[in-house]
């Protein structure tokens, strides 16, 4: 189960940055690419993540579970697939609205990746959560599973930014990354109900 | 991309000589702004790489003659709308283009959008760019002014692009639908001139874009030169005899900016020299900067 519970961990890191990197060329036809927008961006993941980390730490005290752990990668499935469909027409909407690009960026960036990442940022205190059996090993179980996640993150920022982009849309690479998500999700339900 | 630096100094007449002086140097939220002087020859240069072509350049005892030949060649423009009263320019630079624009026309409205105020602070303190009425600047993303001119229901006669300084391109300016946004802006008899690339596969992406919005265009490629210049036109494209009539009306008023506009009509050419068969750039793809490199 630990090495299920690793690969996960691999996977939400790298789904996390990777769709942080997509954040900017999303934003970019509306709000521009000036650095306000990437600070957006970043502030919304940060925030979500935080969000996410104290949920997800809160969530897995009573009763945890492979089958839930698993669940928390559907659920993320779930509400990042709509991205690609609904992203336009919100941002239309805001850019309407707002004409400070930086509070329009922020608002963009909020309504469109704030659920979807702290949903993911449940992952990283869950994991812990699953693999620790004795207070003495906690530590090199945290530092063991933030390295596997971190790796992932670095990964999916590379991966994406230097070629991902280079062969797909961004729509066809936010639908690679929901099945991600639903491939180990559903990987660890299976696993669980064994 | 060190070698085509190196012709395209070599083409423009101005060599980064090692004696220059370097007068002011900054970094913005963008980028390195450096200003050298060389003789009287005062140059822009936004990047610390020795090999970087300059972006703009200035001699002070002519102030008024353009120095590079793609700004020159972006004058070509002229011969598509001879006459725009409004005007729209994406990326300042030393602001050559908007002043010469300015001086041809002074009863038009000139916009420039440039996204680092950095920028719009030097060209005033080295390059003689003055802000007037009926000349205005606005530091903000093209993009971004591209969709609110839009919504303000603003036209334009003539449009400028270009915001590419060779190092790092912004992807969002180089897509289908922000080419289509600023086609929206034109009124029926506006025109595009916009400063590209010739190097690398990026230029078959390019040119496949703007082909994919305006159909035909006037690809302005002189030879053996390493710039390239698209017009793009409302109105059927002018045939070569009206061109040149309309060069010979333009002559004496381009020449004090250095300007042969009569040698253009016979450079501008129609022919599709790229490959067409290239993925278009859009908002979903638009790997420029990758593309750039290979």
């Amino acid at each position: 189960m630990s090495y299920l519970v690793y690969c996960l961990a691999f996977v939400g890191g790298f789904v996390i940055m990777s769709l942080e990197m997509l954040g900017g060329r999303m934003l970019a036809p509306y709000f521009g690419n000036s650095i306000h927008v990437w600070g957006s961006i970043i502030t919304i993941f940060m925030a979500s993540l935080a969000i996410g980390y104290l949920y997800g730490g809160r969530w897995s005290v009573k009763a945890p579970s492979l089958a839930k752990f698993g669940s928390v990668f559907l659920v993320g499935a779930v509400f990042l697939y709509p991205l690609g469909y609904f992203s336009e027409p919100a941002m239309i909407w805001i850019f309407e609205r707002i004409e400070d690009t930086r509070y329009g960026s922020l608002l963009a960036a909020t309504f469109l990746f704030a659920v979807p990442t702290a949903i993911l940022g449940m992952i990283s205190p869950y994991s812990v959560r699953l693999l620790v059996q004795t207070t003495e090993e906690s530590g090199r179980v945290a530092g063991r599973l933030y390295f596997v996640s971190t790796v992932g993150s670095a990964l999916g920022t590379l991966g994406t930014s230097f070629y991902l982009v280079l062969y797909f849309e961004v729509n066809t690479i936010l639908i690679l990354l929901t099945l991600a998500l639903l491939v180990v999700g559903a990987l660890a339900l299976f696993v669980s109900r064994r | 991309m060190m070698r085509n630096a190196i012709i395209a100094t070599l083409l423009c007449g101005v060599s980064i000589s090692a004696t220059a002086e370097l007068i002011h140097k900054e970094r913005s939220l963008y980028q390195s702004i450096l200003v050298n002087k060389h003789g009287s020859m005062v140059c822009l240069q936004f990047s610390v790489r020795r090999d970087q072509r300059n972006q703009s350049c200035i001699d002070q005892r002519r102030p008024k003659e353009m120095v590079f030949t793609y700004t020159k060649m972006m004058m070509s423009a002229l011969l598509l709308n001879p006459n725009p009263k409004r005007v729209l320019i994406a990326g300042l630079g030393g602001g050559t283009l908007p002043m010469a624009l300015a001086e041809l026309f002074p009863e038009a409205q000139i916009d420039v959008v440039e996204i680092d105020p950095a920028v719009v602070k030097v060209a005033k303190r080295f390059f003689g760019f003055t802000e007037t009425e009926k000349l205005q600047v606005f530091a903000q993303d093209a993009r971004v002014f591209t969709k609110r001119a839009l919504i303000r229901a603003d036209r334009y006669d003539l449009i400028m692009l270009d915001a590419f300084n060779g190092d790092y391109i912004p992807e969002h300016l180089m897509t289908r639908e922000y080419l289509s946004e600023t086609k929206s802006l034109l009124t029926d008899d506006g025109i595009i001139a916009a400063n590209t690339f010739t190097v690398s596969r990026l230029y078959d992406h390019e040119s496949a874009t703007y082909h994919a919005v305006f159909g035909e265009f006037f690809n302005l490629r002189p030879w053996r030169s390493s710039n390239r210049v698209i017009l793009t036109s409302q109105q059927p494209l002018p045939n070569v005899l009206v061109l040149g009539q309309r060069a010979k009306q333009l002559e004496d008023r381009l020449k004090p900016f250095g300007i042969d506009i009569r040698a253009y009509p016979r450079q501008l050419s129609t022919k599709v020299d790229w490959d067409d068969d290239v993925r278009v750039l859009t908002d979903q793809y638009s790997p420029v900067n990758l593309l750039q490199n290979r």
